[in-house]
């Protein structure tokens, strides 16, 4: 009697975590199919190839696909180096002492400050002071000070994941410390590290608030042709075109809200690709 | 000729364990050199001062001096680096580097800056001989390092050792992972090399201290009780304690 009791709870514990697993799951998969019903009737060449026509109603998108193309590559460009950097530095060479542990706290800090405080703090210190101007410069550095703590975060993990062994044995054959890191530990750190630099940049490719005041335009129906000029970009034109034009047609939201999400999306899948191929291949 | 000369080695750490207190060794060449005693005596301490592995631990406080060779190794200005190629160390568990069986032998050679291939591909040949593994790994130099059996793997270890052409060989308890028959190979190994090496041997039993000692020193609690030829000191020790531990009633 007892055990057909215990048999019952443990059933239904396992019931109720099988469905919360579920529910989770429910809204991604809801947004998604929502989102490719409503958006693909605007996918069509022209969507994708061309530019904005009659007050943005209809024709192309090109300008904020290139333009959320360029600011993504300007954060590589400035966070990606940096944050590996700052995390090499924090997971083999800081000192376990207070100026570490600060600097830890406002990495982690940073990464829980507000997007739009990141686009006011680019507004002030990129635009104005340093007058780059509302330009794509001005957008990429502002996003990759915001990517650069989850950056910073996910490779210093990926780094203390490498067996401290490694390292000693390395050390113990005669290696330096900066040739262990170099052929030993980024090797095998690196796949932890890409997926964090992935996720880092999927964040910054997506946001609205620190591209607001510092590169995105409105309108502006041509290509950028330095990184001085202001561009379009996709979660800001999503925004646009949602809120600020009135008679916009549906399908052009949801088709622009698609082509974002695949653009983040396959993002996610070049990241999960080399985590599981890594995985695969890791030794230890 | 003593090869090593320790005197009044005194070793404490951040956390305020005293690992070593005035150690006073003579290691010569050539000979099966075993340092045993129970667990926390500062067996690996001694052994990682003579290859200054220990200056990445937390050490705050040295005195004494090791001489190699007749040099002091703690001197300011000594090449660490020089130093670890020519101390070589095998350690517990066997760490294969996450590479192919050759790159984990030519490593060593490879970051002191020698990339000439023939001389590469030769130091692979010589160390795995030496290490009784050529025979079951010549064909497969490119796999991983990681496919190779437990006992593999450790003779893979002390052939990267070798590899470096070392003077002197750390081993760190080198079998304690390994089943009788692979342990017995390593120990046939070292018979074979200390025609060559002087070989320092932190072994993981009284057995293996008996069975393999040339010279041997029973540490305790971080103090040098004493050291003798093996043969004396596992028959006739002169100090109870040594007698106490060997025969079993501690430990």
């Amino acid at each position: 009697m007892k055990a057909d009791i215990r048999q019952f709870k443990q059933r239904l514990g396992f019931s109720l975590l099988t469905a919360m697993a579920i529910l989770t799951v429910i809204p991604i998969v809801a947004v998604v199919i929502y989102i490719l019903v409503l958006g693909i009737p605007a996918i069509n060449l022209e969507f994708i190839t061309g530019f904005p026509r009659e007050g943005m109603r209809a024709g192309g998108i090109l300008p904020a696909i290139v333009g959320t193309f360029y600011l993504t590559l300007g954060t590589t460009v400035f966070a990606v180096p940096l944050g590996i950097s700052a995390a090499i530095y924090l997971s083999e060479y800081a000192p376990n002492n207070r100026a570490t542990q600060l600097i830890r706290i406002a990495i982690i800090n940073l990464a829980g400050i507000p997007s739009v405080v990141y686009g006011l703090f680019g507004l002030g210190l990129f635009v104005l002071f340093l007058n780059f101007g509302t330009s794509i410069l001005a957008g990429s550095l502002t996003l990759s000070i915001m990517t650069l703590p989850v950056i910073i975060s996910t490779a210093e993990e990926a780094l203390r994941a490498v067996p401290q062994a490694f390292r000693t044995v390395s050390i113990s054959v005669g290696a330096t410390k900066w040739q262990t890191i170099r052929k030993i530990v980024l090797p095998q750190a690196l796949p932890g590290i890409l997926t964090g630099v992935i996720l880092g940049l999927e964040r910054a490719a997506g946001e609205t608030a620190p591209i607001l005041f510092t590169v995105a335009a409105f309108f502006l129906p041509r290509l950028p042709n330095s990184p001085l000029d202001a561009t379009m970009a996709l979660p800001y034109h999503l925004y646009v075109i949602s809120t600020q034009v009135p008679g916009m047609p549906i399908k052009i939201q949801y088709g622009t809200a698609l082509v974002l999400l695949i653009f983040v999306l396959s993002m996610n899948l070049v990241a999960a690709t080399i985590r599981s191929r890594a995985r695969a291949r890791r030794q230890w | 000729m003593n090869k090593i000369t320790i005197e009044n080695l005194s070793l404490k750490y951040s956390d305020g364990t005293e690992s070593l207190q005035g150690i006073t060794l003579n290691i010569p060449a050539r000979q099966i050199f075993v340092v045993f005693g129970p667990a926390g005596g500062g067996k690996s301490s001694l052994l990682r001062t003579l290859n200054r592995l220990n200056d990445l631990a937390d050490v705050v406080h040295r005195a004494g001096t090791i001489r190699i060779d007749g040099i002091d190794i703690y001197q300011p200005g000594y090449d660490v680096i020089q130093l670890r190629r020519k101390v070589g160390m095998v350690f517990a568990r066997p760490v294969v580097l996450p590479l192919s069986i050759r790159e984990n032998l030519t490593y060593g050679l490879e970051v002191a800056g020698i990339k000439d291939p023939a001389r590469l591909e030769e130091a692979v040949e010589t160390s795995l001989t030496k290490a009784a593994l050529w025979d079951e790994v010549k064909d497969r130099l490119g796999d991983p390092g990681a496919t190779l059996s437990g006992g593999q793997q450790q003779r893979l270890c002390l052939a990267r050792v070798l590899a470096l052409e070392p003077e002197v060989i750390l081993l760190d308890e080198p079998t304690s992972g390994l089943d009788p028959i692979s342990t017995g190979k390593v120990e046939e190994s070292l018979q074979e090399l200390k025609k060559e090496y002087t070989i320092i041997l932190v072994p993981h039993s009284v057995q293996q201290a008996a069975r393999t000692a040339d010279l041997a020193a029973f540490l305790l609690q971080g103090e040098l009780i004493e050291t003798a030829r093996g043969e004396t000191l596992f028959s006739n020790p002169e100090e109870q304690r040594t007698q106490d531990y060997i025969q079993g009633r501690f430990g």
